[in-house]
């Protein structure tokens, strides 16, 4: 963030989002394309003019002006329509012509963030849609920068919101809250669509670390949104915030270089992210009120223990609790991976080998580097075979040479 | 795939007693055998962890009795619902319950649908 380019894009990024967020608030979500236009037009002045008279003290509270204006010059000439054309038409509808103050309070802006939230988050657009208008509407990503997170082309992503923003429309969803009895379910949506956002970052295929980290940063800011409003501030949420700041502390070990990825065990601690820790560890201590315990819940916990290197038998233990207790919730192969591996740490090669061998994950590479790892000192001709269909399945080039590593090492 | 229920029986599940390392010893044996089979995508319900002990039996002619253990040795503790392709990989499943440790036995029975 430290050069006038990166400042003047986060500024973008920031502002964006809010000046569309409080302007649709007042146009109606129909409008949202409306509110898109008038910030982008406002930014296009900015640069322009910022250019050329450098830029202002307080850059935000230009643009507010500006937008206020050009929201004012819309409903003028919105009101001239209606007031000198439509009657010449016979079409003149009543219509309340009052024009309204465009309000960039902190308050306003934080609520109609989050209105907008769950607005886009609602179950009648595809969750692969809701993310892109999420980083559209409500991170203030470019078109580019969401076709390069999916790895695909802006056309696709253009159609996409575009069809994304139509179902708004034809949906008629408001830009409010949900009721009082609804939130609970409607913010389970909007919760795991942060997740998936972040999820998109951290494990995210694009070789760009930048986009990586903001994604990641974008989902965290949003899932503080939540947290800042007491409706919305509900131990699931603070357990979802807390994962986030736990995986976010290790972001500047697991790279190294342009796309080396440095797997846990090689991690220099030191640049772990120590305030990030200590942030997921507040919110994890305010996860645990209340009865219910999420996915998230017990994810954040996981992750709690990764942020202490050091192998202890209770760690281990706890974890593999952790991880059964996940699997009842919900059962993904990887779940089921990290489970077994977490089993070996507790219990042992052998239980684990055995409970490895009824997985038969047989299309995933990581299943077979696990069971390579578990017949290592039992059948090291085994422990190679397996080694070998990992070799066989990976996908990446880096994935091979480090199976490759394993093979050689075996002798 | 079918849904197969696994009902947990021992001579008795009165844990009460029982010290608190002791307990925490038999519950992880009972997560980790669970979450094996979790973890093969074969759990369909966890059920409750464990029935209480109090209970009541009616019998024709109105007749209510305390507890349906007193005439049986071995005791219905819990169960959960896993699904298998037939009854032998059902029955393998059940293999390494906790419950067969303690002197007990897990019937496999195939759930109607």
């Amino acid at each position: 963030m430290e050069k006038p380019n990166d400042s003047l894009k986060y500024l973008f990024q920031q502002e964006f989002s809010k000046m569309v967020a409080v302007i649709s608030k007042l146009f109606g979500l129909e409008h949202i394309e409306l509110a898109e236009d008038i910030v982008s037009e406002t930014f296009l002045l900015a640069t322009e003019s910022w250019k050329v008279k450098g830029i202002p003290k307080n850059p935000t509270a230009w643009l507010y002006v500006v937008a206020k204006q050009k929201t004012l010059q819309y409903f003028r000439r919105n009101k001239i329509f209606e007031e000198k054309v439509l009657p010449e038409l016979g079409l003149r509808q009543e219509k309340d012509n009052e024009i309204p103050e465009l309000n960039f309070s902190a308050q306003n802006i934080r609520d109609s963030q989050i209105q907008m939230l769950f607005a886009i988050c609602t179950p009648v657009i595809a969750s692969e849609a809701q993310i892109g208008l999420a980083l559209r509407i409500l991170c203030g990503f470019g078109i580019e920068e969401i076709a390069e997170a999916f790895l695909s082309n802006k056309e696709t992503i253009n159609k996409r919101l575009f069809r994304a923003k139509e179902k708004l429309r034809t949906e008629k969803v408001q830009m409010e809250l949900p009721a009082k009895n609804e939130i609970v379910n409607r913010l389970d949506n909007v919760l795991h669509i942060i997740y998936l956002l972040f999820s998109e970052g951290y494990y995210s295929k694009t070789q760009n670390q930048i986009l990586r980290k903001d994604l990641c940063l974008e989902a965290l800011r949003l899932g503080l949104l939540l947290a800042a409003y007491e409706k919305t501030n509900l131990p699931k949420t603070n357990a979802l915030i807390a994962l986030m700041c736990f995986h976010a502390s290790r972001f500047n070990a697991r790279q190294s270089g342009e796309n080396t990825m440095v797997l846990y065990e090689q991690q220099n601690e030191e640049l772990w992210d120590n305030d990030l820790i200590n942030q997921g560890i507040h919110f994890l201590n305010n996860s645990v009120q209340g009865n219910e315990i999420s996915s998230y819940h017990l994810e954040a916990k996981i992750a709690y223990w990764h942020c202490f290197k050091e192998d202890t038998q209770e760690k281990w233990e706890d974890i593999l609790q952790l991880y059964n207790e996940l699997l009842l919730i919900n059962y993904s192969p990887s779940v089921a991976l990290n489970r077994t591996f977490a089993l070996y740490k507790a219990n042992g090669q052998q239980e684990a080998l055995a409970e490895a061998e009824k997985l038969k994950l047989v299309n995933n590479h990581f299943y077979f580097i696990l069971l390579g790892e578990l017949y290592k000192n039992i059948d090291n001709q085994k422990a190679k075979c397996n080694f070998q269909t990992a070799y066989k399945l990976a996908k990446t080039l880096t994935e091979k040479e480090e199976i490759q590593h394993k093979i050689d090492r075996l002798g | 795939m079918k849904d197969f229920m696994l009902l947990f029986r021992q001579p008795s599940y009165n844990y009460d007693t029982l010290p608190q390392q002791e307990m925490q010893i038999l519950t992880k044996k009972w997560q980790d055998w669970v979450g094996g089979i979790a973890a093969q995508g074969k759990l369909v319900s966890n059920g409750p962890q464990r029935l209480t002990q109090e209970g009541k039996v009616l019998r024709a002619g109105g007749i209510i009795t305390d507890g349906p253990f007193v005439e049986i040795r071995e005791r219905l503790g819990s169960f959960i619902v896993v699904k298998a392709d037939n009854l032998d990989e059902a029955t393998t499943l059940a293999h390494g319950c906790p419950a067969l440790d303690a002197g007990g036995s897990v019937e496999i029975r195939p759930v109607f649908i």
